[in-house]
C-alpha cells in the first residue's frame, strides 16, 4: 500500500495531462453530438417525411458502426480521400457523431412524450411549427430528456477512452504508457480507475439531481 | 361569420360528420349537443383547422380554412379555443400563459399585453393567481385560465369543446358563470357541452347532432323543451333523467 502512494504521487502529475485529454474529447464530443443529435431529432419530428426518413437511416447506419471503427476510418482513412484530421479533431468528430445517434434517440422519446394537447394549444393560438417547438414543446421536454442526457455524459467520459486508439494522449493512454515503461500494471491502472471515477462521480449526483427534478409535478 | 357548407370527414373508414351546413352569426351563442362520438367536437376541431376536412368549405369571416395554408394562422387568431382538459401550458405562470398569443404569435407591446392579461384574469376572478403555475390550480380555475387565454387573443369567436366535462361537479359553475357573462357581453360562441340547464339559458340557438349529420336544429328553448325530432326527444330524456 506504501509502494501504491509513492507511484500515485511520482505519476499523477503525468496522469493529470491525460486527463485534460480527457475532458477536452469528452466536452467537445459532448457539445458535437447535442448539437447533431438535436438536429436528427427535429428532422424526425418534423413531419416532412424525406427529412424523417434521412434521419432515420442516418440513425441507424451511426448506431451500426462500433465507435472504435468510426474513429479509425476517419483518422486513417480520411488522410486517403484528402482530409488529413488531428487525432483529437478525429476524436472529438468520431465521438461527437457516434453519439449523436444516441442523443437524437433521447431527444425524440422526449419530445413525443410531451401530450400532444400541448401542441394543439399552441397552435389554437396560431403558433407555427418553430414557436410550438421553441416555446411549448421544448422548455417541457427538457425536463424529461435531461436524466438520460446527465447518462449519456457518464458514457462519453468513459468511452473517451476509446480515443487512445488513434494516439490521443488522454488518460487511458498515458496509463498504459507509464505501465509499459515501469511494468507496475496494478498501481497505475488502480490509479487511472481511480481517477476516471473521481470524474464520474460529479455526474453520478447530477444524474440523480435531475432525476429528483423530473420525478417532482 | 362562420359557415360550414357540407362538410364531410372520415377517420380511416368511419365517416364522422356527413355532411354539415351551419352558420353561427357575430354575437350568436350556439350550443352544440349529442351522444358522445356524433362530431361534435370535430366540427369545433375542423373549424380552427386542428383537424383537416374531407369536403365542403369552412369559412370564417369569408377567409376559408385550410389547415395548409399559411391563413390558418389568421384563423386560429380570429377563433379561440377552449379545450376539455385546459391545456394550459404548465411550465409557464398563469399571467404567462395567457399572455403567451399576443406576445409571441401577434407581437404586441409586452407593457400593453400584460396589463390587458392581469384584467383578463380579473375578469375571470383569478388576478391573485398570476403567478401562479397551472398545476397548482383546481380544475375550475385552470379552465378560467383557459379563457382568459382565450380572450388575450382578443378573438371574434370562441369555441369550447366540452368546457365543463373535466371538472368536479361543485366547480362547473364558475367555470358556466364566466361564460354567461361573456355570451352577455355579445361574444360570439360555439359552445359543444352536455350542460343542458346552461344550453337552455344562454344559447340562442342548439344544433342536435347524431351520426354526423344536424338531427335538429332552432333556438335552445323550442330544441331542448318541445324537441321534434324522436332522436333528439329520446337523447334529451336520457340526459335529463338519467334513471
Amino acid at each position: 500500500m506504501k509502494g501504491f502512494w509513492h507511484d500515485a504521487a511520482e505519476f499523477f502529475p503525468i496522469l493529470m495531462s491525460g486527463v485534460a485529454l480527457t475532458i477536452i474529447v469528452t466536452i467537445g464530443s459532448l457539445l458535437l453530438s447535442t448539437v447533431l443529435g438535436l438536429i436528427w431529432a427535429m428532422m424526425r419530428v418534423s413531419g416532412i417525411k424525406v427529412l424523417s426518413m434521412l434521419s432515420a437511416s442516418l440513425i441507424n447506419v451511426i448506431r451500426g458502426i462500433p465507435i472504435i471503427v468510426l474513429l479509425f476510418y476517419l483518422y486513417f482513412v480520411m488522410p486517403d480521400l484528402g482530409v488529413t484530421l488531428s487525432a483529437l479533431q478525429a476524436a472529438i468528430l468520431g465521438l461527437g457523431i457516434a453519439y449523436s445517434a444516441y442523443q437524437a434517440e433521447n431527444f425524440r422519446a422526449g419530445i413525443e412524450a410531451i401530450d400532444k394537447g400541448q401542441i394543439e394549444a399552441a397552435q389554437s393560438i396560431g403558433m407555427g411549427w418553430w414557436l410550438t417547438m421553441r416555446r411549448v414543446v421544448l422548455p417541457q421536454a427538457v425536463r424529461i430528456v435531461l436524466p438520460p442526457y446527465g447518462n449519456v455524459m457518464i458514457m462519453m467520459l468513459k468511452d473517451s477512452s476509446q480515443a487512445s486508439t488513434i494516439t490521443v494522449a488522454e488518460l487511458a493512454l498515458q496509463g498504459k504508457l507509464i505501465a509499459s515503461s515501469t511494468f507496475k500494471n496494478t498501481n497505475v491502472f488502480t490509479l487511472v480507475a481511480l481517477m476516471y471515477l473521481t470524474m464520474s462521480i460529479p455526474l453520478i449526483l447530477l444524474v440523480r439531481h435531475f432525476e429528483k427534478r423530473a420525478g417532482k409535478k | 361569420m362562420i359557415e360550414l357548407t357540407d362538410v364531410h370527414k372520415s377517420f380511416g373508414q368511419n365517416e364522422v360528420l356527413k355532411g354539415i351546413t351551419a352558420s353561427v352569426q357575430k354575437g350568436e351563442v350556439v350550443c352544440i349537443v349529442g351522444p358522445s362520438g356524433s362530431g361534435k367536437s370535430t366540427i369545433l376541431r375542423c373549424i380552427n383547422g386542428l383537424e383537416s376536412y374531407d369536403r365542403g368549405e369552412i369559412s370564417v369571416e369569408g377567409l376559408k380554412v385550410d389547415r395548409d395554408a399559411a391563413s390558418i394562422v389568421k384563423v386560429r387568431t380570429q377563433v379561440s379555443m377552449v379545450f376539455q382538459r385546459f391545456n394550459l401550458f404548465p411550465h409557464r405562470t398563469v399571467l404567462e400563459n395567457v399572455v403567451e398569443g399576443p406576445l409571441y404569435v401577434k407581437k404586441e407591446p409586452r407593457a400593453q399585453v400584460l396589463e390587458r392579461g392581469r384584467v383578463l384574469l380579473a375578469q375571470v376572478g383569478l388576478a391573485e393567481k398570476a403567478d401562479a403555475h397551472p398545476p397548482q390550480l383546481s380544475g375550475g380555475q385552470q379552465q378560467r385560465v383557459a379563457i382568459a387565454r382565450a380572450l388575450a387573443m382578443q378573438p371574434k369567436a370562441i369555441l369550447f369543446d366540452e368546457p365543463t366535462s373535466a371538472l368536479d361537479p361543485e366547480l362547473v359553475g364558475d367555470v358556466l358563470g364566466v361564460m354567461r357573462k361573456l355570451a352577455d357581453d355579445g361574444m360570439t360562441m360555439v359552445v359543444v357541452t352536455h350542460e343542458m340547464g346552461f344550453a337552455r339559458d344562454v344559447a340562442d340557438r342548439v344544433l342536435f347532432i347524431d351520426g354526423g349529420v344536424i338531427v335538429e336544429q332552432g333556438p335552445a328553448k323550442s330544441v331542448l323543451n318541445q324537441p321534434q325530432h324522436p332522436r333528439t326527444q329520446d337523447f334529451l330524456r336520457r340526459v335529463l333523467h338519467p334513471l
